[in-house]
């Protein structure tokens, strides 16, 4: 059984109830914050960095992309290894687990003459929707080969559905170069 | 061919044009700004700061953005363009006839408010006295015409045939017609002291024998002189601040009350009411209700300054420098533009501490409103009445002493009651209706 504690309404005394001194108060209150503002001293200014009139930062003037987190989510792309090669198999595991279906990857073979013909296939296109993505890094996780990554990218604009469509030298050129281990190119496997 | 019979026409005119298109209407629209960017600021926020010169329309890389000072010419425009949507299930006639009968009375009162003393025109010698209509029952007449707008607000919600709009009318028809009752009560001791309805006349006498809040100065000289206590109005002055300083609290507290400002904008809380009486509207028709607020607020603060804070007079004696003759009490030529100018630097300042009160103080819950209005402000400006009329009558000669103790008598009597009556209303209500949470 919960314990109830009935509380009682404070006393109101006199000079609580003229208000005249309380709503006096309460605009040197709202004034000061007003002038902070004004000479852009409110909190946040040097701590965050922020324009001075609050935390608020003046977008396209300023911008926060240098303390963006390393694990922020922005547009997907696909990466290259150092020596340039696209690391994507076409293996299209991304295309079925995306959420919103926003991936469509046509594959390609790799000719049997081909010095890489152990990798088997490559992507002919690899359309990402911009418009349906929805930014969840579920496309990142299931990558076998580690060729798509969420960048940093996140002003994804367009005037028509078309333009917001990443075809694969879009996705190229956002993700550009991602040096490091993969398995595909490693011989011994 | 002498057309001078034509001035008084063509000088009417020219007064409804310049001071309800030239003045009031562009304050109207920039106080909609200020109101925006102080309530920002006062919340640590930014506010309106991009609409500028837009020079990107005419194909130049960037826009001036002018602080945002373009933004209420922008809002014009989008209230003009947007779809005038209007329900089908509305009372279209009264839907229709809502927002004009909001905006119309308030630009109505507009006539009787002193802007300034004179302008004489050079050239042709005509001196344009720069009040719309000169009427001898300035302050009537206000309340008279503005209280039509509780029509246009009451139709708008009854009109829109939905239940929340529906009580956003009721609310503010309760009100407007309760607060009525304090801002007319509550004027009565001004107009005592002042003898005089017309607003024109209070202006110049505050002008010259001292503001009435702010008696510093009169025809004799400044406070400190000899001559200013040799008045035989000085005591008098600083006597009345009494009750005259209850009526300016009372009425602007009114006035707030009136214009639907915060905190008595019951009649739109957003939290309760979706929007309120206007929730139906759009486009143009939305913003004729606002223009009218905004109106009744310039209205209202130019009453309030030129009853109690001195009109367009510069005050502290600075007007007799603009005086051409002493004896006529006649002005110079250019000694309405500097009035007028002192005005609506008086009406801006007062603008400025509408809005800041706005953001300052919380909304009051409705029984608390209706308390206010009829529990304290009625009984107050009832015996602000006496106080003010015992104060007039030892000022005048040919009173003897047993009249004048029967009113003191009578005052305390009469407050002792009223107190009383006031108490006794406030725990009855209070013991059953205080809210459960």
């Amino acid at each position: 059984m919960a314990k109830v504690t009935k509380l009682k309404r404070p006393e109101m005394s006199t000079k609580d109830n003229i208000y005249l001194i309380g709503i006096a108060k309460g605009a040197f209150i709202t004034l000061k914050h007003a002038f902070t503002t004004v000479f852009g001293k409110t909190r946040g200014a040097d701590s965050l960095g922020s324009s001075g009139t609050g935390v608020t930062m003046q977008y396209p003037e300023q911008k926060w992309d240098d303390e963006l987190p390393e694990y922020y989510r922005g547009a997907p792309a696909l990466v290259t290894d150092e020596q340039d090669r696209e690391r994507c198999v076409s293996c299209q595991l991304c295309e079925f687990i995306c959420p919103p279906k926003a991936i469509k990857i046509t594959p390609d073979e790799i000719s049997s003459d081909d010095p890489w013909a152990k990798v088997e296939k490559r992507p002919k296109t690899f359309d990402i929707d911009m418009i349906r993505c929805i930014y969840c890094g579920l496309c990142e996780e299931v990558c076998p080969e580690q060729a798509i990554y969420l960048r940093k990218d996140y002003a994804i604009t367009g005037t028509s559905r078309e333009e917001m469509v990443h075809n694969k030298e879009r996705l190229y050129e956002i993700g550009g170069k991602r040096v490091g281990l993969v398995n595909k190119w490693n011989e011994l496997k | 061919m002498d057309i001078s019979f034509l001035y008084p026409l063509i000088e009417t005119v020219a007064k409804v044009l310049f001071f309800t298109f030239g003045l009031v209407l562009p304050l109207v629209a920039y106080s909609t700004y200020a109101e925006r960017k102080l309530s920002a600021i006062i919340q640590d926020r930014v506010g309106p700061n991009r609409v500028g010169i837009p020079l990107t329309l005419l194909g130049f890389k960037k826009d001036i953005p002018l602080f945002g000072l373009i933004q209420p010419i922008a809002d014009g425009v989008k209230g003009l363009l947007k779809e005038d949507f209007t329900p089908t299930y509305v009372r279209k006639f009264f839907f229709w006839i809502a927002p004009a009968l909001t905006a119309i009375p308030a630009f109505l009162t507009l006539a009787v408010i002193p802007f300034g003393s004179q302008i004489t025109i050079p050239f042709i010698d005509y001196t344009v006295n720069l009040t719309i209509a000169d009427l001898n029952v300035g302050p009537l007449f206000v309340f008279a015409i503005a209280s039509l707008s509780v029509y246009g607000i009451t139709f708008a919600g009854w009109a829109s045939n939905n239940k929340y709009s529906f009580f956003g009318g009721v609310r503010s028809c309760a009100q407007m017609i309760s607060y009525e009752i304090a801002l007319g009560l509550s004027l009565i001791p001004v107009l005592m002291f002042f003898g005089e309805l017309n607003l024109g006349s209070i202006v110049e006498q505050q002008a010259h024998g001292g503001w009435t809040l702010l008696p510093l100065w009169n025809e004799s000289g400044f406070i400190l002189s000899e001559a200013y206590w040799s008045h035989q109005d000085a005591f008098l002055n600083w006597f009345m601040l009494i009750p005259l300083g209850i009526a300016f609290i009372v009425f602007t507290v009114s006035i707030f009350a009136e214009t639907n400002r915060m905190p008595f904008d019951l009649p739109e809380c957003e939290t309760e009411l979706v929007g309120g009486y206007h929730t139906e509207y759009s486009s143009m028709k939305f913003a004729l209700f606002f223009i009218g607020e905004y109106t009744a607020m310039i209205v209202g603060s130019a009453i309030i300054i030129t009853l109690f804070l001195g009109g367009w007079s510069l005050g502290f004696g600075l007007d007799r420098l603009l005086l051409w003759d002493h004896e006529l009490g006649a002005w110079k030529s250019y000694a309405g533009i500097v009035h007028l100018g002192c005005f609506m630097t008086k009406i801006v300042a007062f603008v400025l501490f509408f809005i800041l009160i706005r953001w300052t103080v919380p909304r009051f819950r409705y029984d608390q409103l209706m308390r206010l209005g009829w529990v304290v402000f009625f009984e107050l400006a009832l015996i602000n009445i006496f106080i003010a009329a015992i104060i007039l009558m030892w000022n005048t000669d040919g009173f003897t002493t047993v009249p004048k103790i029967i009113s003191i008598i009578s005052l305390s009597v009469f407050s002792f009651l009223m107190i009383w009556l006031a108490k006794s209303i406030n725990t009855k209500r209070g013991s059953h209706s205080m809210p459960q949470s």
